[in-house]
């Protein structure tokens, strides 16, 4: 018995020193990075705008599922206030890109090469979406992308442009 | 005592390993390259399985029951 709450202590020690995921309630990490655009691309810019950010790589297969729904959200709720940023994790720009030419992307694309914006959200798992909300706190995170995942996705983006009030 | 040193020398050992670098999900992309895989070919080595559980007549050698005729 001892033995046991003494492991149990050990463990509750030990798991002190894994970093938090950054959570639905808190205010999103800010970030600038190099994208597709000519500018940088800045989430303090988008304030007031929803905005779908989706960490993906190279040599994720689900990753490359999810870019036409991206395509069509985008498309769809782009003039209603949602910005979708692809956050690329690869560690070579080149990947990224060779991905992009037979996988087109018709939202935004910035290039996270030295991993730091994906450790300040910490996502679980690739791809894994943050939707924040006009007023910057993240409202939904969603680790992976599978078909039947596309219209809960699609009902929180709806949901967060409505709270925007820009509908 | 002699239990109390142990125990403190074992969590000692299992707290270095907690320094090391954890590999994180956006960093996996080496590991996801083809050759990193167990089998290079996946239709070969399903190939090379049946024929393999067919053979030593075993029963359910790569995770399928039967076994001996090669008919499975």
């Amino acid at each position: 018995m001892r033995f046991a709450k003494t492991l149990a202590a050990v463990a509750a020690a030990l798991s002190i020193g894994i970093a938090s995921a950054q959570e639905v309630g808190k205010t999103a990490p800010a970030f600038d990075l190099p994208s597709s655009n000519p500018q940088n691309v800045k989430l303090a810019d988008l304030k007031g705008r929803v905005v779908y950010v989706d960490f993906w790589a190279s040599w994720c297969a689900p990753c490359k599922q999810s870019f036409p729904w991206m395509n069509d959200m985008q498309a769809k709720y782009g003039a209603k206030g949602l910005t979708i940023i692809g956050v690329n994790v690869d560690k070579k720009r080149d990947d990224a890109d060779k991905f992009l030419s037979g996988t087109p992307a018709k939202f935004t694309v910035a290039y996270d090469t030295t991993g730091k914006v994906a450790e300040s959200y910490q996502p679980k798992g690739m791809p894994t979406s943050f939707l924040i909300g006009a007023d910057g706190v993240v409202r939904a995170v969603h680790v992976g992308f599978r078909d039947k995942d596309r219209e809960d996705l699609e009902r929180e983006i709806a949901a967060a442009l409505t709270a925007s009030g820009r509908k | 005592m002699k239990r109390v040193i142990l125990l403190v020398t074992a969590v000692m050992l299992v707290a270095g390993c907690e320094s090391m670098p954890k590999v994180q999900p956006w960093q996996k992309g080496n590991l996801a390259k083809p050759e990193m895989a167990f089998d290079p070919d996946t239709l070969e080595a399903r190939f090379a399985d049946h024929t393999y559980f067919s053979k030593e007549a075993a029963s359910g050698g790569a995770g399928v029951g039967g076994g001996g005729c090669g008919c499975n």
